[in-house]
């Protein structure tokens, strides 16, 4: 089955070991996500490339529980749609990013836990191509395993 | 430099009318606050407009007269109503015009906002990827102030609650009919800790204000209310704000503390002064945080201060007494003028049954919106 990025210059794909492509100013350090034109800090225009921290701790988070309206490209219905969680995710001492939780039950989300990038799949299109997104899963030893075997 | 009196206040019902266009409902409301000012629309030297849905709020001068005056169109986000009064404001401040209008007027359709992310300075992914929700940023926010401060569910609860029991005195308002907490608790969540009853919705409305300078407000009013400051602060490096795909690692403070700072300072008036609030309630969290965030209370007093009352029409804090935008609805060109003509009616002693017992002095109006700006206006008699 074809795997296709749910859009570019996000995270590296395909990759076993997929990071966040951000940006980092190289006039005052700032580190963003994505990567932005000019620095939101000192306004500087020249932002280099730089590939984020793959592990990092939950800051904040809240579970997505209705279907958003468009532009969300989730593919589902009303019928169809699961809750899934959204959360602040610091990466290391770097940044704090956005991003979609594999975790969607408040009971098994707690503040500061270990979370680690992974691709997952978000929608099938009709010609079978499975259309993946990134999102932060549970830094547990099975994930890491299963990161190894996919090497 | 003058100072500047508010001389009319006029609202036109917020909540949903069939055909009736914006631009009409903005009509009436400057209308009804001339009549308020006992002026009439040709003395009106310049007026300044803010929608988000209406490109052009001076059509209203198609319906009010053709007087050829300067007509301002601003829009600011939920802080909009705040810019067209504080324009205003200063316009007559720096003695260019003595009697001028500022008036705000949405129409929505139901349902959480939604635009193209990427006139936010957002990726067009981050809206694919469904997180360019401001429900979403909301959820998070509070859901993390909650555990830092220990505020309860029940809590959140209570504010929605307490903004219905006031909707229920407020004929203007959207919603009028009170809910127990128990089942604002138990409605479907929409973003965790938040449910559906914990949310304002946008739907539609007008509001306007009559601006003099204040030593000409005698000729219209013999109850002027001063408007002491406002201003207006966006985001700062390091805040996480609505609609941002990532943040800093070093916090700084949310734009409503500056914009509350300075407000205090040019006012000469401290939070402690104050009679009567009218905080932005896009949802319950943020009425709790911004309680905090204006210098009302310390970060979780909010718990203590709403199992005592205090943010009722009869308490020490009374928070959105005419139900804020959880009773009325958020039609975005329109609330903070809402909250303005909510202060102006307490100050006066004019509020009928929603009136704050005795006799406030100071008003105080707090708007927060994407993508991080707010905007803060002080008030008194
Ligand atoms: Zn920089």
């Amino acid at each position: 089955m074809t795997q296709v990025a749910f859009a570019p210059d996000v995270f590296t794909w395909p990759a076993a070991e997929p990071r966040l492509l951000g940006g980092r100013c190289p006039a005052c350090q700032a580190v963003m996500f994505p990567r932005k034109p000019s620095c939101p800090r000192c306004g500087n225009p020249d932002i280099a490339e730089h590939l984020l921290p793959r592990r990092g701790v939950l800051v904040a988070w809240t579970i997505q529980g209705f279907l958003p309206k468009a532009p969300y490209a989730g593919g589902e219905t009303e019928e169809t749609f699961r809750p899934f969680g959204v959360g602040l995710v610091q990466l290391g001492d770097e940044v704090r990013v956005e991003a979609r939780l594999t975790e969607a039950d408040p009971e098994k989300l707690t503040f500061g836990m270990e979370l680690e990038l992974v691709v997952v799949p978000f929608r099938t299109d009709a010609d079978g191509t499975e259309i993946m997104i990134h999102a932060f899963a549970p830094a547990s030893p099975e994930i890491s395993d299963q990161a190894e075997l996919a090497e | 430099m003058y100072d500047v009196a508010i001389v009319g206040v006029g609202i036109h019902p917020f909540g949903r009318f069939g055909a009736k266009s914006a631009i009409e409902m903005g009509a009436q409301a400057v209308r009804s606050a001339l009549a308020d000012a006992g002026a009439s629309w040709p003395q009106v030297q310049f007026a300044f407009g803010g929608s988000n849905e209406v490109d052009n709020p001076d059509a209203v001068v198609s319906l009010l007269g053709l007087t050829g005056i300067p007509f301002m169109d601003v829009y600011n986000g939920c802080a909009t109503a705040g810019t067209a009064l504080e324009l205003t404001a200063d316009a007559i401040r720096y003695g260019k015009y003595e009697l001028g209008v500022a008036v705000g007027m949405d129409k929505h359709l139901p349902g959480a906002f939604t635009a193209d992310p990427e006139y936010y300075s957002a990726p067009s992914w981050y809206g694919a990827a469904g997180q360019f929700l401001t429900t979403k940023f909301f959820g998070i926010k509070i859901n993390r102030y909650m555990h830092d401060h220990g505020i309860s569910h029940q809590t959140l609860a209570k504010v929605v609650a307490k903004s219905l029991r006031n909707g229920v005195l407020n004929p203007n308002a959207f919603r009028r009919r009170p809910m127990d907490e128990q089942s604002i608790l138990d409605a479907r969540m929409l973003n965790y800790p938040l449910t559906q009853y914990m949310f304002c919705s946008p739907d539609e409305g007008a509001a306007a204000v009559v601006l003099c300078r204040a030593d000409l407000a005698h000729r219209y009013t013999s109850t002027p209310i001063f408007l002491r400051a406002s201003a207006l602060r966006t985001r700062r490096y390091g805040a996480y704000e609505v609609h941002s795909s990532w943040a800093a690692v070093e916090e700084d403070k949310a734009p409503t503390v500056y914009a509350s700072q300075a407000a205090y300072e040019i006012a000469g008036i401290g939070p402690e002064d104050v009679g009567v609030i009218q905080l932005q309630d896009t949802d319950a969290g943020a009425e709790i945080i911004h309680m905090a965030e204006n210098g009302f209370c310390a970060d979780g007093e909010q718990e203590k201060l709403l199992a005592e009352g205090a943010t009722e029409i009869g308490g020490r804090l009374p928070v959105n007494t005419d139900g804020g935008l959880i009773a009325n609805g958020e039609p975005i060109g329109a609330s903070g003028l809402r909250q303005v003509h909510e202060l102006v009616l307490q100050l006066r002693g004019q509020a009928g049954e929603r009136q704050v017992p005795g006799n406030p002095r100071v008003g105080y109006a707090q708007l927060y919106g994407a993508p991080g700006t707010a905007a803060v206006s002080i008030l008194t008699t």
